[in-house]
């Protein structure tokens, strides 16, 4: 395990604030400390977290990274009380939060010292209204009526939701949800907020944004911060004081991001880093903590990036991106489509395009600009108001939900949406048992696509044995044997790690390639977009914001900011080491590594 | 986009009022048009009803696809009572006015009919009071409401929490029907009944799964949030008592009494025009 000296290199603060930060942690108790620290479930055999040794002091902004099942989440159940209290099982070890023992606290006694705010922007609100469900808190803690409505109004405003108090949560936009359930945990003036992957449900410009709030009440507020996330560059927006890192139980790193970022450990422990710093790695830098990679800006602003430019120049003029060949048959058509859920309110506007047999596209925008919508609409669960799609030259319109169905699959991002049989065989047959194909028949094609979708070997097992990435192929291999022309994915890697991100994606790539599936995806990762996709549709206030190759979308302010992306890292490092066409740059990052980097990960 | 039968926010007297005062108005109404076969009182509660029912300004898609359901049960009932005992009426009346004879021991008379008009108008008594109710009174408001009344806020707020999720519900079905239709599971008008309704068995599958995942992260989330720290708790959307309350509190005691008084007025519930 590495460790490092406290009050040591502290990229988010001043001068001045890391001085006093380090008094104050050299007089100051840890607010939350782990010794020899390790949990079992009652139901697991062995510990999930084990050897746990972390101290976390007042006023420090921590993130926790690592991949699904690494034991970042049961880490964060611990300091909130969901462990030992909802989640049972056996702790070993000592742990204490403000100086005291949960144990004895007990999950209401925390619930005064740590905030949570979970994952799930939607399951988590309780309030029908937002004010109520701010004021949930209080209304537990018998506080008179009218000290609520003060208390809420006063934190309301602080995450400026004070205009949407009387509106249904579920009605308000990602980055409102995620305001208001801030606002539900701060306003019992806890001492710790904890975030359980505060980004995974929003549009990368709203997520900055949520990133930005944060920040702002850990300064002003001057409330521990413990962020548990595995998009780590998004993450790092508002720069952190430390990095722990999570693998397999244990800690594997706590150190500062710039340390963390120089060294291989999250290579290793499959978190992504910042496209930058991969980027450099791949022109062959060596990348040292004192050139605070955790930050392009200051690298840029301190001139460190000067080291690197000319090695970085070297490696983009030296990689040469072949011409690729578009077949031109067009197998999609979209043309004037208007939809509007309520007359003079419309969803879309004007929207046309084509798309390409054999392509692989996204449909990115804002949540609720009308991606979904549109997906909708070509398969057939809304009528347009106006405008034509048709499949192959043949309209599709007069066609029904079931017909369509036939040529246009769809794979629901919630896999446990679809399924709706208990055996894998009979999931994916079903498609086929309705349409009265042959038994026979039936058991060859679903062996077949089982077969490629590489989930032959559980053909007899029930599905509820499956993890989720797996009940993903299912749904997938359920669309895949119809053997439609294209396939919609509505956010096929949403809450996915890394590790099963690529899994996904990789084996989209493959029938994709082998079969000539045509797929298009609807996402708000760019990550995405920007390495699987060859053409991205820009989707912004129901209309079609543009139609270009991805590393040319995120490179474009203009256009990043109306359609709430966020412009890459990769666009700062490339106008950095002074590359005129920074797109061009993009294309040759994604071109690398789609040759070189993932073998090399695989090695 | 108006959903069925759910609190919808409007600015009426009704809405207006505290739940409290609609939830002790819905139980002695209900109350009181159970247990009254006084035809002349349950009619003015008919009249009544419809009256409120109007002014809370409650459309009627918010509640069409229920009161047909409601209709399907009432005939059905109504054919029951007469297949069941043809003879109620003449039981209760004492007289017996043959109007035609069916078969066997079948027999329509009138005093059957006005019997079972009766049962007919205690339903529709009670219709629009719960309609009413529901849709005028905030789920929330409705737990702090059961809570005043003396009913532990679990309950209460059970209740809330369903109320509050049915929506999202309707659209995860909405969502998952979609998806099966896709899959070639026809469940539109052209597949026959039967199958449809076996079809229906692949949404419910998924979506009491993706519902049971709801249910876990809700109450987490409140556990969180120190839920069930205390024996009592208080609400933010508890309304507080107004001069509105008070009087339609007084109305419908008064309203109650005078009910009953007439009813029993002569020793019968029921009202008999055969004498």
């Amino acid at each position: 395990m590495e460790r490092v000296e406290r009050g040591h290199l502290s990229t988010a603060r001043s001068e001045e604030e890391k001085e006093e930060a380090g008094e104050r942690e050299g007089f100051m108790e840890p607010i939350i400390e782990f010794k020899n620290f390790s949990f079992k479930y009652r139901s697991q055999k062995e510990p999930t977290i084990r050897d746990i040794n972390l101290s976390i002091y007042p006023g420090e902004k921590v993130l926790i990274v690592g991949p699904s099942g690494s034991g970042k989440s049961t880490l964060a159940h611990c300091i909130n009380g969901l462990v030992p209290f909802s989640y049972k099982g056996e702790i070993t070890g000592t742990y204490s939060v403000a100086g005291r023992n949960p144990e004895k606290l007990g999950i209401f006694g925390l619930s005064k010292l740590v905030g949570t705010v979970l994952q799930d922007t939607d399951g988590q609100f309780i309030g029908l209204t937002v004010a109520e469900d701010i004021a949930f808190a209080l209304e537990n803690d018998m506080i008179p009526q009218k000290e609520m409505f003060e208390r809420v109004a006063r934190v309301s405003e602080t995450v400026e939701v004070q205009s949407v108090l009387g509106n249904a949560p579920g009605a308000l936009s990602g980055g409102q949800k995620q305001r208001v359930s801030m606002a539900g945990v701060m306003i019992d003036q806890v001492d710790i907020l904890l975030f359980d992957e505060p980004l995974a449900n929003l549009d990368p410009a709203t997520g900055k944004r949520a990133i930005e709030l944060i920040d702002q009440i850990h300064r002003e507020e001057k409330t521990t911060v413990v962020i548990i996330e595995h998009r780590l560059e998004d993450a790092l927006t508002c720069g952190a004081d430390r990095i722990v890192v999570v693998g397999e139980g244990r800690i594997v790193a706590d150190m500062t991001p710039d340390e963390l970022l120089s060294g291989g450990i999250l290579q290793k422990e499959g978190i992504r880093e910042p496209l930058y710093v991969t980027a450099l790695k791949y022109a062959g830098c060596r990348i040292t903590a004192d050139s605070f990679p955790s930050d392009i800006r200051k690298m840029k602003e301190t001139g460190r990036l000067e080291n690197y430019k000319g090695q970085v120049g070297e490696w983009f003029r030296q990689t040469v991106i072949p011409e690729r060949k578009w077949d031109e048959e067009v197998i999609l058509e979209v043309k004037d489509l208007d939809f509007a859920y309520t007359p003079g309110r419309p969803v879309l506007k004007d929207v046309s395009f084509r798309i390409h047999k054999g392509e692989m596209l996204s449909i990115v925008g804002k949540n609720g600009a009308g991606k979904s919508t549109l997906s909708n609409l070509i398969c057939g669960f809304l009528m347009p108001d106006r405008g034509s799609i048709s499949l192959h030259g043949e309209d599709l319109l007069t066609r029904s939900i079931k017909e369509r169905g036939e040529s246009i699959g769809l794979v629901m991002q919630n896999p446990n949406q679809m399924i709706s049989k208990t055996m894998i065989f009979e999931e994916v047959a079903l498609g086929l048992q309705v349409r009265g194909v042959e038994p026979e028949e039936i058991e060859k094609r679903v062996h077949e696509t089982l077969k490629i979708c590489g989930l032959y070997p559980f053909r007899n097992w029930p599905i509820s044995a499956l993890s989720y990435g797996q009940k993903k192929r299912v749904t997938i291999a359920s669309i895949l044997v119809m053997n439609p022309d294209v396939i919609i994915l509505d956010e096929p890697t949403a809450g996915q790690d890394y590790r099963h991100y690529t899994e996904i994606m990789e084996f989209l790539k493959e029938i994709n390639k082998n079969s000539g599936i045509t797929i298009v995806m609807i996402t708000h990762d760019m990550h995405l977009m920007l390495e699987y996709t060859d053409r991205a549709l820009v989707i912004a206030e129901g209309q079609l914001l543009a139609d270009e190759k991805p590393s040319e979308v995120l490179t474009d302010d203009v256009l990043t900011q109306k359609a709430y992306l966020k412009r890459t890292s990769l666009y700062d490092l490339a106008v950095g080491c002074g590359i005129e066409k920074p797109s061009d740059f993009v294309d040759c990052f994604i071109y690398y590594e789609r040759e070189n980097g993932r073998e090399k990960e695989a090695e | 986009m108006s959903r069925v039968l759910s609190y919808e926010e409007k600015d009426t007297w009704i809405h207006r009022l505290s739940g409290v005062t609609k939830l002790i108005f819905f139980l002695l109404w209900s109350i009181t048009s159970m247990i009254s076969y006084d035809t002349r009182v349950l009619l003015v509660m008919l009249v009544l009803s419809l009256v409120i029912f109007a002014m809370s300004k409650t459309k009627w898609k918010q509640v069409g696809t229920v009161f047909k359901f409601i209709m399907l049960f009432l005939c059905i009932n109504l054919i029951a009572i007469f297949f069941f005992s043809p003879g109620q009426g003449t039981k209760i009346y004492g007289t017996e006015t043959p109007l035609w004879h069916l078969f066997g021991r079948y027999t329509v008379t009138k005093e059957q009919l006005f019997y079972e008009f009766n049962v007919m108008v205690k339903y529709l008594t009670v219709i629009p009071a719960v309609f009413m109710f529901i849709v005028t009174t905030n789920p929330s408001e409705f737990a702090a409401s059961m809570n005043k009344v003396g009913i532990h806020y679990n309950i209460g707020y059970a209740m809330a929490i369903a109320l509050r999720y049915i929506p999202d519900v309707q659209d995860d079905f909405a969502k998952i029907k979609h998806a099966q239709e896709a899959r070639g599971i026809e469940m539109s008008k052209k597949a026959p009944f039967a199958s449809r309704i076996r079809s229906m068995a692949s949404i419910i599958f998924p979506l009491v799964f993706s519902s049971m995942d709801r249910i876990d992260v809700v109450s987490n989330a409140m556990e969180l949030r120190g839920f069930g720290k205390h024996k009592k708790r208080t609400w933010y959307s508890e309304r507080p008592f107004k001069r509105n309350d008070y009087l339609t509190l007084v109305v419908v005691v008064l309203f109650t009494a005078a009910a009953f008084v007439i009813t029993f007025w002569d020793g019968s519930r029921f009202y008999n025009p055969f004498l």
